[in-house]
Order: structure tokens, then C-alpha cells, then sequence
């Protein structure tokens, strides 16, 4: 068993070496049905889409809601508690807290969804032709996945987004360095798994190309548990991308960043407001992409539950 | 066994290995310029000053050679000298561990005690409203960002309620007790000092809880997975025919096999529990390796950078040799797989 990376111990470690999870083969109309069905009697994963879809609209249509310019100064207004004409407050340089957690938004939603889905392709063409081929580059890339997995990865991701100087693009760069191999691991774990089944042996059979196996037979059927741990990685790496930021390793002042915000009220005791309501956003769209993820657990594999 | 330990052995130096590599190449082969970072933009401007500054700390020569020097100076436990702080990094990491040490493992001792009552008792009564608690709870868990909770708890329990004490290890007018292990917890027990003791527990508890809540959760899940795959084995079954009280079949036979899991989870909690140590440790002015790594990465201190990165993936790698052994132990069937 291995897991969130640091911060990152997060449930996905748990995932990773488990045992080949059952799969559903390309779902037929009624098994299509029956997903929806068990997806629908999951309320807390129902909540848990419906609040992550809300913070993607509010981020997407930001510039059309928000009611101030996240990063224009109003000097009149700094440090002004929730009221009606700044719902969440104003910041140190009066900007309109809600305008900037709906912008924060932009910045962390699409980060994330980036790191995620660059470590998964990565990971997984790595982990699965390694199960695949087997032999030397086998175990090379395994051993280089020990060794990375060896760090915790805040660590050695705020050493990389340190030395490369920060900025939004520097951070992704360097969660995605310690991002992949988790993937690697899961995926050649499920291609070992699978490479003896007799649907593959019938492809062989018919004389396909090993790389055509490999990308349309063995990858394809790994999909399921490789989603359950991409989506609660997804909250994780809104969690980390915040973090680089608040130690000031990711987004650089004006960026409305959520982790950024939190840390320039961090010293604003009194003015709670400034650094409380950002912290609600990350850990509201983390809770709720962990429900999801949750969710999608107990449907592909119900022993877990 | 002989041949289990050895081969663990063997992997954990491969990793090791690869951990110097990985450090080194991350604080030297990479675009940021670590002359202008220490030297400013003025002095980075003058040639004599540049080509002084890269013959003392080496930097003029090939990779390499830097890489072995950086070796050498590891076998002999030298990570070189703190560009911040002016000091033998060594010297900085043996004053700044101890503190990390003392807050983890107090973290740890949190985790276990919550975690695992609720663990056990979320798989005792399976779907029961216990249950859902145990699993929002492990949800939390993971989902809080540790610098948000650890910025709002300081500012509810110190600056609102007035409950715990401020940032730092112990309260400004006390004497910190002499130096033993490093711990002022267990050296003021040892030096039978009171108020430094007091003092220094409540200083603890609120980072300690803090940095607590990102390994709880984990180990309330693994706790209940694990008691829940051990409640339906045959055995059970059997103490429940031989007619052994309840508490004694939980106890003695259900829960002593399902910690096997959890002690392995702690170990890989490690890691996160060092990472959230950064920003606990910022954020509580807890002078620990978290702090100093922080400040090392933020000012390109590369010689602490890669002191302190390669001593906390040692804990690390250490920390999961420790567990893998101690299964081996427990668990006979481990060693022959």
C-alpha cells in the first residue's frame, strides 16, 4: 500500500497497490443504466458533482459575476469587514474578497486538472508498457518510481519549484515531476493483472500488434480504478497547487490564487475574513471531488466499502 | 529472515542512492541562478565578485565533480555550509530535527488515539451513524489544506478564545530545559522542571492536533477496512462458539490482527505528516527541519536545500524499512513473497 504523496497521503496511496479491481467490459445500454442507477442512490457523490460543477461555472463565468475587479485597489475600502457592498470582506489593498475567491477559481481548477491528467497519461503509458514488455526497462522504470515515491512529494516539489523560482507554471512543473508515478505503479500493476485474460490472448490470437493490445485492449480496461484515484487526486493537487502558493512557490501577487489569499491574511488576526473564505473554497471543492472519488470506489470496487 | 533484511537492506541503499541523485540534480542542474539569489542583482553584476563566490562554493567546476564532492562530504556527514545561516548545514539540521521529531511524533500519538477507537468502532457497527461520522471524518481529513487549518486555528484558539498559547515551543519568560534529547518535553521531564513541562505540552498540542488531521483519517479508514476483513474470518466465528465475551474477541483476536495494517500506514504517513510539518511549522513558528526547509527552498540556499531534503527522505526511507521489518516480524508469509 502506498500513498499521498505527501500531503498527499491522500486515499489514492491506499489504491495503489491493491490487487487488479474487477472491470467492467465497454458498457453495454444496460449496464450503462445500472451505473446511473447506483451513481443516483450515492448522495453524498451526488453533492459532491454538484458542488464541484457549481465552482466551475462560478470560475467560468467569473469576469461576467464577479462584482469588482479581483485585482483593482481600493484604498477607501482596505481591510473592510463582510458588508453589503463587499460580501466576504476587502483585503489589505481593498480588493472584493468574493471577486477574488470566484477568480481563485480559474487559476486552481485548471491547474490541477492539468497536473492530474498530464501525471495520469504519463503514468500510465510508462506503468503499462513496463507491465507490458517486462525485462530490464521494466524494473528501470520501477526503480525510478521507488525513487521518487521515496520523497515526500511537498518536499521535493517545493525544492524543484523553489530552485526553478516561482510562478504558477514553475509549481504545475513540479508537482507533475512527483505526480506520475503512482499512475505507473497502478497501471502496470493492472496491465500484469490483465495480460493473461483470454480476450487478450484472442487479440494475439488474430495477430494484432502488441502496441495495439496494449493501447486498445489492456489500458481501456484499467480505466476504472485509475478515475477513482484520479478524481481524489484532484482535490489533492487543488490542495498542493494552493500550498506551493501559500508558501509563496506558485502564484505571484496580483494572481488571485486561493492558497495565496490565505496567506496574506494570515497575519490579519482580526480580519478573518481575508484568508477564512479562500480556505472554505479549497477545502470545498477537495471534500467534494473526495465524495466523488468516494463514490466511484465503492461502485468499481464494493469491497472496499 | 537473514535473506528478507538483507534484501530490504539492499533496496533501501538503491533508494538512498537515487535520493542523492535526485537532490543534487534538483539544486544544481536547474535554470535558477543560485549566484544571483545569494548575491543580489548589484553584485551578480560584477564578474570578479561572481567568479569569487563560484570558487567557494565550487560551482565553477564540472557537475560531476560537484556531485562527488557533495558525496564525499555526505560519507563524512558534511552537507557543506548554510548560505542563510553561515553554519555547518549539519549543525543546523542536528539543532532543528530534534523539534520536528518531538511534533510528529506527538501528531502520530493524536492520529493513533482518535483514529483508531474510531476505526474500530465504525467496522464494529457497520452503516450505523458512527460509521457515516468515521468516514466524513477521514473525508475532512484529507480534503482540509493543513496551512488553512493550521492560520484558522491560531487565530480561534490563541487570538479569539485565548485557549492555547501563541506561536513557538515555549512560553516567552521560560528557561528552555538542558539539552538531553532535544525534545523540551522529555528533557523537562528528565530535568524534573515543572513549568518548562507545562509549558512546553501546551505549546504542542494545538500544531501537533493540527498536523494530525492529515494522517487521522488514514488511519481510521485502514483501521476499519482491515477490522472489517478480520470480523468475517473463521475464527472469529470460532471465539464466538467458544462462548469468549465480546470485548475479549475484539480486543484479542480481531484487533490485534487488524493492526498490522495500520502500523504499516503510519509509516508511509510519515511522509505527509513531514510535509505538512512546512507549513504547520511555518505557520506556528515551530523552529523544526519544516521551518528551516522553507526558508532554505524560498531563498535558494541549495546546500541546506539538499541537507535538509536528504535527511527528511532518510527518516522517510528509514521510517518505511522500519515497518516493512517489523511486518516481516508480524506477518511470516511477507518474507517469503
Amino acid at each position: 500500500m502506498r500513498q499521498m504523496q505527501s500531503l498527499r497521503t491522500s486515499p489514492s496511496t491506499m489504491a495503489v497497490d491493491a490487487p487488479a479491481l474487477p472491470l467492467t467490459a465497454p458498457a453495454a445500454p444496460s449496464d450503462r443504466r445500472r451505473v446511473v442507477r447506483r451513481v443516483l442512490r450515492k448522495p453524498m457523490m451526488i453533492g459532491g458533482i454538484v458542488v464541484v460543477l457549481i465552482w466551475v461555472l462560478l470560475a467560468a463565468l467569473a469576469p461576467t459575476i464577479a462584482p469588482y475587479d479581483p485585482i483593482d485597489q481600493d484604498v477607501r475600502h482596505r481591510l473592510q469587514a463582510p458588508s453589503p457592498a463587499h460580501w466576504l470582506g476587502a483585503d489589505e489593498l481593498g480588493r472584493d474578497v468574493f471577486s477574488r475567491v470566484l477568480y481563485g477559481g480559474r487559476v486552481s481548477l485548471p491547474v490541477a486538472a492539468a497536473v492530474v491528467a498530464v501525471a495520469t497519461v504519463f503514468g500510465t503509458m510508462l506503468g503499462g508498457v513496463a507491465g507490458f514488455t517486462g525485462g530490464w526497462f521494466d524494473s528501470l522504470a520501477m526503480r525510478l518510481v521507488d525513487v521518487v515515491l521515496a520523497f515526500p512529494s511537498l518536499i521535493l516539489a517545493m525544492a524543484i519549484a523553489a530552485a526553478l523560482g516561482p510562478s504558477i507554471q514553475n509549481a504545475m512543473l513540479a508537482m507533475l515531476l512527483v505526480w506520475w508515478p503512482p499512475y505507473a505503479r497502478l497501471a502496470r500493476g493492472q496491465v500484469l493483472a490483465l495480460r493473461s485474460r483470454e480476450y487478450v490472448m484472442a487479440a494475439r490470437g488474430l495477430g494484432l500488434p502488441e502496441h495495439r493490445i496494449l493501447l486498445r485492449h489492456l489500458l481501456p480496461n484499467s480505466f476504472a480504478p485509475l478515475l477513482v484515484m484520479m478524481t481524489m487526486d484532484f482535490g489533492t493537487a487543488i490542495i498542493i497547487t494552493a500550498a506551493l502558493s501559500f508558501l509563496g512557490l506558485g502564484a505571484v501577487p496580483p494572481t488571485p490564487e486561493w492558497g495565496a489569499m490565505v496567506a496574506e491574511g494570515r497575519e490579519l488576526i482580526q480580519q478573518w475574513w481575508i484568508s477564512t473564505f479562500p480556505g472554505i473554497a479549497i477545502f470545498m471543492v477537495a471534500i467534494a471531488t473526495n465524495f466523488i472519488g468516494d463514490g466511484l470506489r465503492d461502485i468499481v470496487d464494493p469491497r472496499l466499502r | 529472515m537473514g535473506t528478507f533484511i538483507s534484501r530490504r537492506l539492499a533496496l533501501a541503499a538503491v533508494a538512498m542512492v537515487g535520493l542523492t541523485i535526485i537532490t543534487f540534480m534538483v539544486s544544481h542542474a536547474v535554470p535558477a541562478d543560485p549566484i544571483v539569489a545569494n548575491l543580489g542583482q548589484q553584485a551578480s553584476q560584477r564578474p570578479e565578485i561572481v567568479a569569487a563566490f563560484r570558487a567557494k562554493w565550487g560551482l565553477d567546476r564540472p557537475l560531476y565533480v560537484q556531485y562527488l564532492t557533495f558525496l564525499e562530504g555526505l560519507v563524512r556527514g558534511d552537507f557543506g555550509v548554510s548560505i542563510n545561516t553561515r553554519r555547518a548545514v549539519t549543525r543546523d539540521l542536528a539543532q532543528f530535527l530534534p523539534a520536528t521529531i518531538e511534533l510528529s511524533t506527538a501528531a502520530i500519538v493524536f492520529a493513533v488515539a482518535m483514529g483508531l477507537p474510531l476505526g474500530v468502532f465504525s467496522a464494529l457497527y457497520r452503516d450505523s451513524p458512527i460509521d457515516h461520522l468515521a468516514r466524513l471524518v477521514s473525508l475532512i481529513g484529507v480534503s482540509i489544506p493543513i496551512f488553512w487549518l493550521a492560520t484558522v486555528s491560531l487565530v480561534v484558539f490563541y487570538a479569539a478564545l485565548g485557549l492555547a498559547p501563541g506561536p513557538g515551543r515555549l512560553g516567552a519568560q521560560i528557561a528552555a530545559p538542558p539539552a538531553v534529547t532535544g525534545s523540551y518535553v522529555v528533557d523537562s521531564l528528565l530535568a524534573g522542571d515543572g513549568t518548562a513541562l507545562s509549558s512546553a505540552l501546551a505549546h504542542l498540542t494545538l500544531p501537533a492536533l493540527v498536523l494530525c488531521s492529515s494522517i487521522m483519517g488514514l488511519v481510521t479508514r485502514v483501521t476499519r477496512s482491515s477490522m472489517l476483513e478480520v470480523l468475517s474470518q473463521d475464527f472469529m466465528r470460532t471465539a464466538r462458539a467458544k462462548g469468549l465475551a465480546e470485548s475479549k474477541i475484539v480486543v484479542r483476536h480481531a484487533l490485534r490482527n487488524a493492526l498490522i495494517p495500520t502500523i504499516t500506514i503510519l509509516g508511509l504517513a510519515y511522509g505527509s505528516l513531514l510535509s505538512g510539518a512546512v507549513m504547520t511549522e511555518t505557520i506556528f513558528a515551530w523552529p523544526g527541519l519544516g521551518r528551516y526547509a522553507f526558508e532554505a527552498a524560498v531563498s535558494n540556499d541549495f546546500p541546506s536545500i539538499m541537507g535538509v531534503t536528504f535527511v527528511i527522505a532518510l527518516m522517510y526511507v528509514l521510517a518505511n524499512l522500519a515497518v516493512d521489518l517489523a511486518y516481516g516480524v508480524l506477518d511470516p508469509q511477507i518474507r517469503y513473497s
